[in-house]
């Protein structure tokens, strides 16, 4: 009897403690959820996904971008619907006649979100720090057209020695590199060619000449044995580009002749050399408040990119800070919510992972007056089904994306208007492999995508189909079209049969098809995703009816296409490519021979030309000009099958002001806002008459009546 | 009990190394790396971003980094080359490292911040689950083959073959868009454990209710059962202490490992329902070649497995006392 008291007593004790279990679990879950309760922010968008880092300098993707354009703020602001530069954080700005330096002024008025003063020196601090190697930005080359800043991107990590202006060696502890500092105008623009007199694996004394530039001569100063690295030709001779070399030479030098060099001051170490480094870099304060920058060539497009997130300044002084008190995690501690200082219209106030970030307006803010919202959330969210959900029940104010199957249904509703933007899906052609080495099999390939199929029942949003690379709407510039019968006035039917015809025609003139050489099978690769899979249906499908070559899908998990596609390991395979910034180079340097995106194995040094001198060319119109004649190689070439330019794919409240398509897809946070019911009965009819806002005084658009009211007061 | 702990824990450090091993040098033998993109690097800036991540060294470098307990980059020790500023490091110290994806993060502040969410959800539908399916299948068990019986085995059937995505889309379009009476998505407040938190639970409240029954119907079969009876016990005490712990018996073994997989987040719900949990990065982490955080919620994933089974072996011993540990 005693036994079973005490079991009793065992067991009561066992109930209460999983009734205790459970009750824990809902009190934490109870008291998890009470802490992460939030008021619906002014404005709420999804931005398709976690963001990589909150940091300008490590990041390159567009959720990222759009977080940056509320935190930060660069020299300039885009205009909301032209995407004109606008002064920002520059109050204005002066262009030298050669297009080759530019002089910007910033706002005496500008300040951190902490109420610290912004002065030019903390642009050139930024731009230093985006450019150099330990921050190990993706996006360094933004700046590359800066005088000597790739050079600087590059430099060596511990021990340089200077060897005469503009050459200088790594130096290690048993291996010297040779490096160029380029560029140096001299060497590039109709300067002495450069010569290298070593061949690899060749002795060389001390003393012997290594290199030659024009009239000068460079000896060894070390002798030894001389390893090539990343050289030119193996002859060694001719001008070598210093942009194709980061590193001409290696050669080994004994401790005895460090220490002679050492004596007499030639070496360099560490924060040493990267300061005289620096000082060759064409990126100078020269007072509070203006900031030079000298560039290699003009580069019409350097006012946008002073706009995009990579160049937006940050806080020298909280980073430094971060740097001293956590010398092991400063690289994040100094973006956490309460570390981090921004100079944009919004200030991060809380961050939770794969959740949201919550903005508040930044009352240092220079134009803080004209800024509409005081709190903005950016959601992670990123299934489409999701996005539709939070936007249909009114918990999201704005989603980039559409579920594609409810396309055609979305189209009727006023708040979803596709419009193209600067981005091109097309196929990269691997050249390399026969037959597709043949300019004939790849034009036809080209001709037989029925591209108004692929626009009309595939993707649906209204996409124009594309007969080159640089997509529909791109400002002044005049695109090159691959030949083909004309779409306008007749039907596109009759257009695509006669482009099949010639297309059998090509073939036939290659030595394929009826009574010639059998093509073989075609593998088309794609990312593993059902929009990618229909599009390369529907061109297999063209390629088997209309030339009766037969293509086989295959598709890949998205970094292994990635590798794939870098090794050359395809026959063709889906691509597409997004402007940084509103210039046809952003798409055609892509191919220039050298360029590690190329992946089509083709390169001409025509096309390469081309480029180069449209590099050089300060005058616009004649720019776009030589720009045009290198696509124009590119689509009588064709190492890429275009297919059409992207449309935006926004659904945003009606009622959102400031909110304008444009073709970068970027829309700015600071220019946002709520219109009252008078504005938004305007902007229907506006609408309904299929005019966009008309235009009035020099603000026009740019910010919300009330609030443009306000600063005229 | 002791010898039993003791030995418990080393099958775990065992576990748990042979998993950290084998996942480490799988993740690395997976084509494509963390910085590939559709924009290739420059090769000098690859460089640069590889040897901050260390990705330059020798993969059993890396692995020893990883694995710890020294820590082998710049700060480690004197004697392996370093500064001596930080000699310990890796995951025998409990270092997960930084996110390669998540710059601006460590592998420990990401569970860290999605874990107790997971929990809380998985928590709300493991109650469900469990209240529901236990209580409909010791209903349906007390008069088998019954009307009662046969809608609730309908139920518990439907509940089993549907995704619970389907269940997640009805779900929202009835309680979100036609009731309008909870959020359809999003996290910040109880209302939005609710729907998630029934769709997670509802496959294992259909699975628990089947073998809830089962159970029942086999311990009402046996002798003692029928003694209780015939001493004339009345019938709720019958159930409650004679029928009911052996019935839980199978509930309990599969209670184990499928709390571990529903605490530990559902990369489907956590989708659809935008709920910033761990599920997410068990599948984004391994498509990112994020190999820190993919290695971490292994990490993670086989502790909770082994300790929540822990757990399930313990509670036997209170539920059956003919159960001891030593013979475990």
């Amino acid at each position: 009897m005693p036994v079973v008291v005490a079991m009793r007593g065992v067991r009561s004790r066992r109930s209460s403690a999983a009734l205790l279990l459970l009750g824990a679990l809902a009190l934490g879950a109870w008291s998890l959820v009470g802490k992460a309760r939030l008021v619906r922010a002014d404005f709420v968008m999804a931005n398709g996904g976690e963001v990589t880092s909150l940091d300008p300098a490590r990041v390159t993707g567009v959720p990222e971008g759009r977080v940056l354009y509320a935190l930060f703020e660069g020299l300039v602001v885009k205009h909301p619907q032209t995407l004109e530069p606008l002064p920002g954080m520059a109050r204005s700005w002066e262009i030298s006649e050669d297009g080759r330096r530019y002089t910007f002024h910033l706002r005496p008025e500008a300040r951190w979100s902490n109420g610290d003063p912004l002065f030019a020196s903390d642009v050139e601090w930024s731009w230093r720090r985006l450019l150099h190697p330990d921050t190990a930005a993706e996006y360094a080359y933004q700046l590359w057209g800066v005088v000597a800043a790739r050079a600087f991107s590059h430099h060596p990590r511990d021990r340089g020695l200077f060897l005469e202006q503009g050459l200088w060696v790594e130096a290690r502890a048993d291996t010297l590199r040779l490096g160029l500092q380029p560029p140096s105008p001299e060497l590039l623009d109709g300067g002495p060619p450069l010569v290298l007199r070593c061949t690899p694996g060749e002795s060389f004394e001390r003393g012997d000449v290594l290199i030659q530039v024009g009239e000068r001569e460079l000896s060894a100063p070390f002798s030894g044995r001389c390893r090539a690295h990343n050289l030119p030709p193996p002859t060694g001779e001719g001008p070598v580009d210093p942009y194709a070399a980061d590193w001409l030479l290696e050669w080994e030098a004994s401790s005895d002749e460090l220490e002679q060099a050492r004596a007499q001051g030639r070496l360099l170490e560490g924060s040493e050399l990267e300061q005289a480094l620096w000082d060759r870099v064409g990126i100078r304060a020269l007072d509070e408040h203006t900031l030079v920058v000298d560039l290699v060539h003009p580069t019409p497009y350097f006012l946008q990119l002073t706009g995009y997130y990579p160049l937006f300044p940050v806080h020298r002084r909280s980073l430094e800070e971060a740097r001293r008190r956590n010398p092991k995690t400063w690289r994040r501690q100094w973006l956490a919510p309460e570390n981090l200082v921004t100079n944009g219209p919004f200030a991060l106030y809380e961050r939770r992972i794969n959740d949201r970030l919550r903005l508040r307006k930044n009352p240092y803010y220079w134009d803080a007056d004209r800024v509409a919202m005081d709190t903005i959330d950016i959601l992670a969210a990123d299934n489409y089904g999701t996005l539709l959900n939070l936007y249909l029940t009114g918990e999201v104010d704005w989603i980039d994306r559409a579920p594609p199957n409810l396309v055609p249904r979305l189209l009727e509703r006023e708040d979803f208007r596709p419009t193209p933007y600067l981005g091109v899906y097309f196929y990269r052609v691997n050249v390399t492999r026969p037959p597709l080495d043949d300019r004939r099999v790849r034009t036809a390939l080209a001709l037989s995508i029925d591209r108004e199929a692929i626009c009309e029942k595939i993707v649906k949003k209204g996409e124009q189909p594309n007969w080159g690379l640089v997509p529909h709407g791109m400002p002044g510039y005049r695109r090159a079209e691959m030949k083909h019968a004309p779409r306008k006035g007749g039907s596109p039917r009759v257009a695509f049969e006669a482009d099949c015809e010639r297309a059998r025609a090509l073939l036939a003139e290659a030595g394929f098809g009826p009574g010639g050489k059998e093509l073989g099978e075609i593998e088309l690769l794609y990312n593993t995703s059902e929009a990618h899979r229909d599009i390369a249906e529907v061109v297999a499908d063209g390629w088997r009816r209309h030339l009766g070559v037969d293509a086989r899908l295959v598709n890949q998990e998205w970094k292994v296409y990635l590798d794939t596609q870098v090794q050359l390991d395809y026959d063709v395979s889906r691509s597409s490519w997004i402007a940084d910034y509103a210039d046809p180079n952003n798409f055609l340097s892509v191919f220039v021979g050298s360029g590690e995106n190329n992946r089509t194995g083709w390169s001409d040094p025509a096309y390469d030309e081309w480029i180069e001198r449209a590099a050089r060319e300060a005058d616009p119109a004649r720019r776009a000009e030589l720009l045009r004649a290198a696509e124009e190689i590119l689509v009588r070439e064709l190492p890429i099958l275009p297919i059409y330019t992207y449309v935006s794919t926004n659904l945003v409240k009606p009622r959102l002001g400031g909110f304008h398509e444009n073709v970068q897809d970027d829309h700015l946070p600071k220019f946002l806002y709520w219109m009252d019911d008078e504005e938004l009965e305007r902007s229907r009819q506006a609408r309904a008459a299929g005019s966009q806002v008309s235009p009035g005084g020099p603000d026009s658009g740019l910010y919300p009546p009330a609030a443009a009211r306000g600063a005229e007061r | 009990m002791r010898r039993f702990l003791l030995r418990r824990t080393l099958w775990f450090a065992l576990t748990l190394w042979a998993v950290i091993t084998v996942s480490f040098f799988l993740m690395r033998s997976v084509r494509g790396g963390p910085f590939s993109s559709e924009r290739s690097l420059h090769p000098a800036v690859e460089a640069n971003l590889e040897a901050r991540y260390h990705l330059d060294w020798p993969l059993w470098k890396q692995y020893l980094h990883y694995l710890g307990p020294l820590n082998l980059d710049e700060q480690g020790a004197t004697w392996l080359g370093g500064s001596g500023e930080d000699l310990w490091g890796g995951v025998l110290t409990g270092e997960l490292g930084p996110s390669f994806k998540y710059r601006d993060f460590t592998v420990n502040e990401i569970i860290a911040q999605s874990l107790p969410i997971s929990l809380a959800l998985g928590s709300v539908a493991l109650l469900w689950a469990v209240l529901v399916g236990g209580s409909t299948g010791i209903l349906s068990s007390l008069r088998p083959g019954g009307r009662l019986d046969l809608g609730l085995r309908l139920f518990a059937t439907a509940g089993v073959a549907l995704p619970n995505f389907v269940i997640a889309g009805a779900l929202i379009l009835l309680f979100g868009f036609q009731l309008e009476l909870l959020p359809v998505a999003g996290w910040g407040s109880f209302s939005h454990l609710v729907l998630p938190g029934i769709a997670l639970g509802a496959p294992f409240a259909a699975y628990i209710s089947r073998l809830t029954r089962t159970g029942m119907l086999e311990a009402l079969a046996q002798d003692h059962v029928r003694t209780a009876r015939a001493k004339g016990l009345p019938e709720h005490l019958v159930l409650s202490r004679h029928t009911l712990r052996g019935a839980l018996l199978p509930v309990v073994s599969y209670l184990g490992p499928a709390a571990a997989g529903i605490l530990t987040g559902s990369l489907v719900i956590e989708r659809i329902f935008a709920i910033p949990g761990t599920g997410s990065h068990f599948v984004n982490s391994a498509l990112n070649r994020d190999y820190t955080l993919s290695m971490g919620v292994t990490i993670l994933y086989t502790t909770l497995v082994y300790g929540l089974n822990f757990l399930v072996d313990l509670t036997y011993t209170l539920l059956d006392p003919r159960i001891r540990l030593e013979e475990a």
